[in-house]
């Protein structure tokens, strides 16, 4: 269970990033944080592991506060807290395995890492979770030969082979096409099923966030102004997120098949890669949700 | 009166560096003055230039044909001294720049460790090589650890800059990821940041080896041993002919580095 309370963050340039944030997910919870550029979504998730430094307040994962740990203890917290990127942040010169492997380097020590000699427990669990997403016959491919959402993959197998007990995903979707979007989305919440694992997902498409997720966290300038299952987004409550807008479009299309692009336009990096995911294999494709 | 203003067709120019006319073409003015009295004070004696015409010629004649065969022994103990000293120093000295460049980055070293980074690539790119051989040559005495040495330090000041600049250039998300993971600082280096400089790394290792042997040419003329005080003694003993072929000897190795460090950095990328 996380809990997070009264967190602040200011930045040096006199920015309020967090006005006092107070959120708890409880175990299993997959929740999605929505809410416009800027709001402090990507600097709430980075505060959780601390690759940015809250200013005050308290996180506590199980019980443990993530904002008073040691440098030695916070490596430590890392290796339970999985995190998925926006546009993947794969090592791109590193193979496939070598990258879902870097996701033990909380575990093993300096030289193994250095030598890529991993305990075999590792190697077949990074096996393991490669097959599940279809991806066991690239281990040896470099991550820069990968397609957008071939990438994305890794990024979840790296973060999920640290066997973490909470997932942060900051805009996993946010250079994907609509249909690899929904794809990674899936796979992501299937994952987390599977594993009993909780996880916050940032994610600028509304449609998506209710496809998805079971909590909807809406942000705006640092506050929470919304709390509450995907169904109570009404045009309302997207306008005190958001700002004033015609939401009749996004609404609507809400719980049907063909959303995926409409409700973020400020997203732009969306290269279309239409055939990325059509492997000629079927099996591999079921394996890893994509039917 | 408006009318034609919008038919006549509308005219464009780059605005000009300088907005004022009077500084620009003041500035113009100043510099061919400055440069009329610049060559001025070079003191041409054509008369002298014309007579010593032939004597130049003769020395340029004495170079041919040139002899490889008089001191071959000499300049094949040279050119291996060069050689040694150059994978020497080149090896050393990209040891040493890796630590120190890795310091000098702003994104990797805090202040003080950046400061004193930067503080030692500096001092090591200030003075030339020539300097720095003439300097080590007084403290170690003549010979190739002299050499070895200036070429090492000159490495230091050249790699490490180098080296510090690709990893502040490099992607802080792949960086950042890796971090995330709970990776030691080591690790961290390991997986975030080296994949990303390597290949670069060892394209200007090689060019550096490439430099280096030409250095080494360089600072044997000041007695820092290696070819370059075989091609020194050749001048003193006015065997011009043997100069001629060690020079020879020199461009063929340089051509022979150059080709295959080239063709080893296309391979690397």
């Amino acid at each position: 269970m996380l809990e997070i309370e009264k967190l602040v963050k200011r930045y040096r340039t006199g920015d309020m990033a967090l006005k006092g944030i107070d959120l708890v997910v409880p175990d299993g919870q997959v929740m999605a944080l929505i809410g416009p550029s800027g709001a402090g979504k990507s600097t709430l998730i980075r505060c959780v592991n601390r690759l940015v430094e809250p200013t005050s307040g308290a996180i506590r994962l199980n019980g443990t506060n993530l904002v008073a740990l040691s440098t030695g203890e916070l490596r430590k917290a890392r290796r339970k807290l999985g995190m998925i990127f926006q546009e993947y942040a794969l090592v791109e010169r590193l193979s496939v395995m070598e990258n879902v492997l870097s996701g033990r380097l909380g575990y093993v020590g300096f030289w193994a890492s250095w030598f890529r000699r991993y305990p075999d427990t590792d190697i077949e669990e990074a096996f393991r979770l490669l097959t599940r997403v279809g991806l066991d016959h690239m281990v040896d491919k470099r991550a820069d030969e990968l397609s957008g959402g071939q990438r994305q993959r890794v990024g979840i197998c790296r973060a999920l082979i640290q066997n973490p007990e909470l997932l942060l995903v900051d805009e996993p979707t946010a250079s994907l096409d609509p249909k690899t979007s929904r794809q990674i989305m899936r796979l992501i919440r299937e994952l987390c099923q599977e594993r009993g694992l909780s996880a916050i997902i940032n994610i600028h498409d509304v449609a998506l966030a209710q496809m998805f997720a079971e909590r909807i966290v809406g942000l705006r300038l640092g506050e929470v102004v919304y709390d509450g299952p995907p169904t109570g987004l009404t045009a309302e409550v997207l306008t005190t997120i958001y700002g004033e807008e015609d939401w009749a479009a996004t609404m609507q299309k809400g719980g049907d098949d063909d959303a995926g692009d409409e409700a973020s336009d400020d997203t732009p990096a969306r290269a279309p890669r239409s055939h990325d995911d059509t492997h000629p294999t079927f099996d591999r494709d079921r394996m890893a949700g994509l039917t | 009166m408006t009318e034609s203003v919008v038919h006549s067709p509308r005219r464009w120019r780059k605005p000009p560096l300088i907005a004022s006319p009077l500084v620009r073409w003041g500035l113009v003015l100043a510099v061919a003055l400055y440069l009329a009295a610049a060559l001025g004070t070079v003191d041409v004696n054509w008369k002298r230039v014309y007579e010593g015409l032939p004597r130049g010629w003769q020395f340029v004649a004495a170079f041919f044909p040139p002899d490889f065969s008089s001191r071959w022994s000499e300049i094949y103990d040279g050119i291996l001294e060069s050689i040694w000293m150059t994978v020497a120093a080149t090896v050393v000295g990209v040891s040493l720049s890796i630590p120190v460049g890795i310091g000098a980055a702003r994104n990797l070293a805090p202040a003080p460790v950046y400061y004193a980074c930067r503080a030692i690539l500096a001092v090591s790119r200030s003075f030339q090589e020539i300097i720095l051989a003439i300097f080590f040559v007084k403290l170690f005495g003549f010979g190739p650890f002299a050499g070895f040495l200036t070429i090492a330090f000159a490495t230091i000041g050249f790699y490490g800059k180098l080296l510090a600049e690709d990893i502040e250039d490099m992607d802080p998300k792949q960086a950042e990821a890796v971090k995330a993971t709970g990776a030691s600082w080591l690790q961290w280096i390991n997986y975030g940041v080296q994949p990303q400089v390597m290949p670069r790394m060892i394209g200007l290792g090689l060019y550096r080896f490439d430099i280096n042997f030409r250095e080494s040419a360089v600072v044997g003329i000041v007695g820092g041993g290696g070819i370059g005080a075989t091609l020194n003694t050749a001048f003193e003993r006015y065997e011009f002919d043997s100069a001629a072929a060690i020079l020879i000897v020199i461009i063929a190795i340089v051509m022979l580095v150059e080709y295959s460090s080239g063709y080893l950095r296309r391979w690397v990328q």
